[in-house]
């Protein structure tokens, strides 16, 4: 009887194993974070990019808007990409865009402006890349859309596209 | 473009051999001769040749940069040395898989040769269980892995093999590695057709014992291989970081050396049969799991195949076959008849293998669920963790001093009942080593406690074997070199942890850098172009605390196929420290990263591992000195 | 000629014990650093990456440590950022508590297994 029972408990553990490994084979095995917890905005200081001078990010997200806080470098490739599509989503009226100009030559990021257009209300620089981690990003681009509980409510890895144009759209209507 | 048919054929023509094998030999297996008939050895030789015939065209398409050969294409580049285009040959996935297959057929010829004295039966029942494994990667690799695959047109340059991956260690690591974990499916094979003989026995345990050494010292130096690559190469200066495909490696070689110590037993006493074939088993099952884990894309690793799931269902479902056909042979066929004589006497050589046993099973479950947990996690709540070296350090670390301890006595122990001998001596060693570590160690670590305890326990069987050594006991040297080598191995690492010490800056030619009483000057650079790269040698000379100078050439390298950029470490090593430099570009600016290390104790790694497995050597050639 | 000879010493002293503990926390922040995982090279530790995002976390470690916040700290503000991955040594939370317990559960069956089988008399 108790051989019986270590076979049973055995047999049951490896379909166990099995099951785990074969669904295992469908995830991804690079580590991407999560994009969809709720966070609050992190509280900071940065310098403005036309301004030259400290702001606090409470003045920066001060409205009872819709903001998207846009990290971009004018040596990054992707972002010329999605460029013109937040020249676009900068038309709407309910939304503000934040630039946070990431590990830059300054005089390279305002070339990148003047010849792409200015998208967003505010600029800061983030030169060493720690306001960026403020946010949890770790790349280039990446955007987060705030809301207006100042709130984190989508992260975005990566260039934007059109559908996620049409989400963000949507959700601040 | 002959060479890919010929190499493909040859793969199929292998693959009816199995069958055609295993119709013979169970017809053999039913008549009444005595012997294994020789058509049997013939046609397990045939096999062999046909699977190296195969593998030898996978090589020559690869020497002669035929791109029309699609593993070659994506491995391979007509600039790449000569070596590293024999060597890339089974540096990817499909030419890897026929290196299984060579082994896999080698092993199972190899044992019918050397194996003519052992039972009839037996030996089939082994062939045939062998030839099942053989079946399943025949299929893997004709399904899903042909290295023959045509493409057309013709692309007339391939994509080149990473450079990291040309390297000397690295192009005998793979081979060496196999030789032992896939070698360990003989002992598998033999080991169920054995259970269903009803064969555990004294003589059986004799028999295996040399597969079970062969198997043991080429996983062992394949491993070590791996990890000198580590060293040279990555450039980090470690040699070990608990990387799944790392640990994969590593689990055999627990179950391994535990089956090892088992057969001993076995072999004196005839007891632990249960153990013995649990243990052969499961190596064999962990070679494979390990083939699951790094090719199916299931972990996340620096040295994983880049590889798709389709491939990975498959070894996954023939994996489980072989588990529950294996289990299921040891529930029907095992006789545990020697239930009294499993009671051993605790002061016994057969109780410490018993303790040996419980301190592996362990290590191996500390390696086996930190490896796996995440894809458990992963699967079960979609919550992803990382489970990296502090995890096994800080469960391993606390059991290796016990660990050392046991060994040490257990060394000293009769079979069956014994008394510790020379209790004398043994105090006099335990007190040297404790006040000798504490000594050693006062002034140079925080974590005195901790670490004194471990490297006594270290020193303890250091000088335990050393006696043996010295006395000249020639009946146990196999033995007492062996556990030498494995306290040596324990110390550098020990050592070479503690009072290994790094600089890292930011520094550009011409400047000095100042820390801690070391000088760090950079004194030029200069360019080289080589075949199939273009290079930076930073030229430095290094002024220590007490004023000794040493001149290090770190490179950076530029490939233009793939197009990479590698740092090559400059490396000076002495029986006493390595010092270790490494260059990398920084962004912007022509400042140079450098990072200057001084690890002592380095090379004793190596050798430590060289002895241990030399003991291993003196295992095999045990009856040529031993009365 | 006393006094000054007695303030080099003190001062010298004091140097070398500053440059010890500068030493030690050099190792303390290299030892954080070991432990975090670079998000862009997967393979490898913030300490060894040159990649953007690791000489970013560099910077806020140092500053965090040189602030005066414990090692649990950095972590729990990386692991909020970046999920429990981005550390190398797993936490013991509920999510842990198998993988932490699980081997010492083996050992201490595994022992007690072996107990009974052991013979203690004579």
């Amino acid at each position: 009887m108790k051989n019986k029972l270590k076979l049973i408990i055995i047999f049951v553990s490896l379909i166990f194993c099995f099951i785990i490994f074969y669904k295992g084979l469908d995830k991804s095995n690079t580590y991407t974070p999560k994009t969809n917890i709720e966070k609050s905005l992190p509280t900071f200081k940065a310098k403005d990019f036309s301004l030259n001078t400290y702001v606090n990010s409470e003045n920066i997200f001060s409205e009872e808007n819709y903001y998207i806080v846009n990290i971009w470098a004018s040596w990054c490739v992707p972002c010329r990409k999605e460029h013109p599509l937040l020249m676009e989503l900068n038309k709407n009226q309910s939304i503000k865009l934040i630039g946070l100009n990431y590990k830059d030559n300054l005089s390279n990021a305002k070339k990148f402006i003047n010849e792409l257009g200015n998208p967003y209300g505010q600029i800061l620089i983030d030169k060493d890349g720690t306001l960026a981690v403020e946010f949890g990003a770790y790349g280039v681009p990446e955007s987060f859309l705030i809301d207006k509980n100042k709130k984190i409510i989508k992260k975005i890895i990566g260039p934007i596209n059109k559908e996620i144009i049409e989400e963000i759209k949507l959700i601040i209507k | 473009m002959l060479a890919n048919q010929i190499g493909y054929y040859s793969l199929i023509i292998g693959l009816l051999f199995s069958i055609y094998l295993c119709a013979v030999s169970i017809k053999d297996f039913n008549n009444t001769n005595r012997n294994v008939s020789p058509n049997i050895i013939t046609l397990s030789f045939l096999q062999l040749t046909f699977v190296i015939v195969s593998f030898l065209s996978l090589i020559f398409s690869f020497i002669n940069s035929d791109f029309s050969n699609e593993t070659v294409f994506n491995n391979s580049h007509t600039t790449k040395p000569l070596f590293y285009k024999i060597s890339g040959t089974w540096g990817n996935h499909e030419g890897s898989l026929l290196l299984w297959l060579l082994v896999l057929t080698l092993f199972i010829f190899l044992f019918l040769i050397k194996s003519r004295e052992q039972p009839k039966k037996y030996r089939i029942l082994t062939l045939l269980f062998q030839q099942l494994i053989i079946v399943g990667f025949f299929l893997f690799i004709l399904k899903t892995s042909n290295p023959f695959n045509y493409l057309f047109p013709v692309p007339k340059e391939g994509l080149g093999l990473n450079p990291i991956l040309q390297d000397p260690a690295l192009a005998i690591h793979p081979p060496l590695l196999y030789l032992g974990y896939v070698g360990s499916s003989i002992i598998f094979s033999a080991s169920l057709a054995a259970v269903v003989q009803n064969y555990i026995s004294k003589e059986w345990g004799q028999h295996i014992k040399k597969w079970v050494l062969i198997s043991w010292i080429f996983l062992t130096i394949g491993i070590m291989l791996g990890s000198i690559w580590a060293y040279y190469e990555l450039g980090w200066g470690g040699f070990w970081f608990w990387d799944p495909v790392e640990n994969v490696s590593l689990m055999p070689w627990l179950t391994l050396t535990a089956l090892l110590h088992c057969i001993l037993v076995l072999e004196k006493r005839g007891t632990l049969t249960s153990w013995v074939v649990i243990l052969s088993i499961t190596t064999f099952m962990l070679s494979m799991c390990g083939t699951f884990l790094v090719r199916s894309g299931i972990l996340n690793s620096v040295h994983t195949f880049a590889n798709d799931p389709a491939r990975g269902i498959f070894i996954l479902i023939f994996l489980f076959i072989l588990i529950f056909l294996s289990l299921g042979i040891f529930f029907l066929f095992h006789n545990d008849n020697n239930k009294n004589s499993s009671n051993f006497y605790w002061l016994s050589k057969e109780s410490t293998i018993l303790v040996n046993n419980w301190f592996m099973m362990y290590f191996l479950s500390v390696v086996l669920i930190g490896t796996v947990y995440p894809i458990f996690l992963d699967v079960i709540s979609a919550e992803k963790i990382s489970v990296g070296p502090p995890f096994y350090q800080k469960l391993i670390a606390p059991f290796l001093a016990p660990f050392l301890f046991f060994m040490s006595f257990g060394l000293k122990l009769k079979w069956i009942k014994s008394k510790i001998e020379n209790k004398s001596s043994l105090t006099i060693f335990l007190i040297i080593s404790f006040m000798l570590t504490f000594f050693i160690l006062k002034d140079i670590t925080t974590e005195l406690f901790f670490y004194t305890i471990l490297i006594s326990a270290a020193f303890f069987l250091l000088f335990t074997t050393s006696k043996e050594l010295f006395l000249k006991r020639f009946n146990n040297i196999s033995q007492a070199v062996a556990h030498f080598g494995f306290s040596l191995l324990i110390l550098s690492i020990l050592f070479n942890g503690i009072l290994s010490s790094e600089i890292i800056t930011n520094i550009k030619v011409g400047e000095r850098f100042n820390y801690n009483k070391v000088e760090i000057f950079f004194e030029k650079i200069e360019e080289k172009k080589e075949s199939n790269f273009d290079s930076i040698i930073g030229y430095f000379k290094i002024t220590n605390d007490k004023g000794k100078v040493v001149e290090l050439n770190p490179e950076i390298r530029f490939y233009n196929q793939p197009v990479t950029i590698t740092s090559e470490a400059d490396i000076k090593t002495t029986l006493f420290e390595d010092k270790f430099l490494v260059m990398n570009i920084v962004k912007s600016d022509d400042y140079f990263n450098i990072r200057y290390q001084v690890k002592p104790f380095m090379v004793w790694i190596w050798i430590s591992v060289l002895i241990l497995s030399l003991g291993g050597l003196m295992g095999l050639y045990k009856k040529k000195y031993e009365k | 000629m006393k006094t000054l000879k007695f303030f080099l010493i003190i001062s010298l002293s004091i140097g070398s014990f500053q440059l010890k503990s500068e030493e030690k926390n050099d190792e303390f922040k290299n030892r954080i650093l070991k432990n975090i995982r670079c998000l862009i090279c997967q393979g490898q530790s913030v300490y060894d990456s040159e990649s953007d995002f690791a000489s970013s976390i560099k910077l806020i470690v140092n500053k965090m440590i040189d602030d005066g916040m414990s090692e649990d700290q950095v972590y729990k503000f990386l692991r909020e950022k970046y999920g429990d991955w981005v550390i190398y040594e797993p936490e013991l939370n509920k999510n842990t508590y198998i993988l932490w317990l699980l081997p010492l559960l083996l050992f201490m069956i595994g022992g007690a297994i072996m107990i009974k089988k052991l013979n203690f008399k004579n």
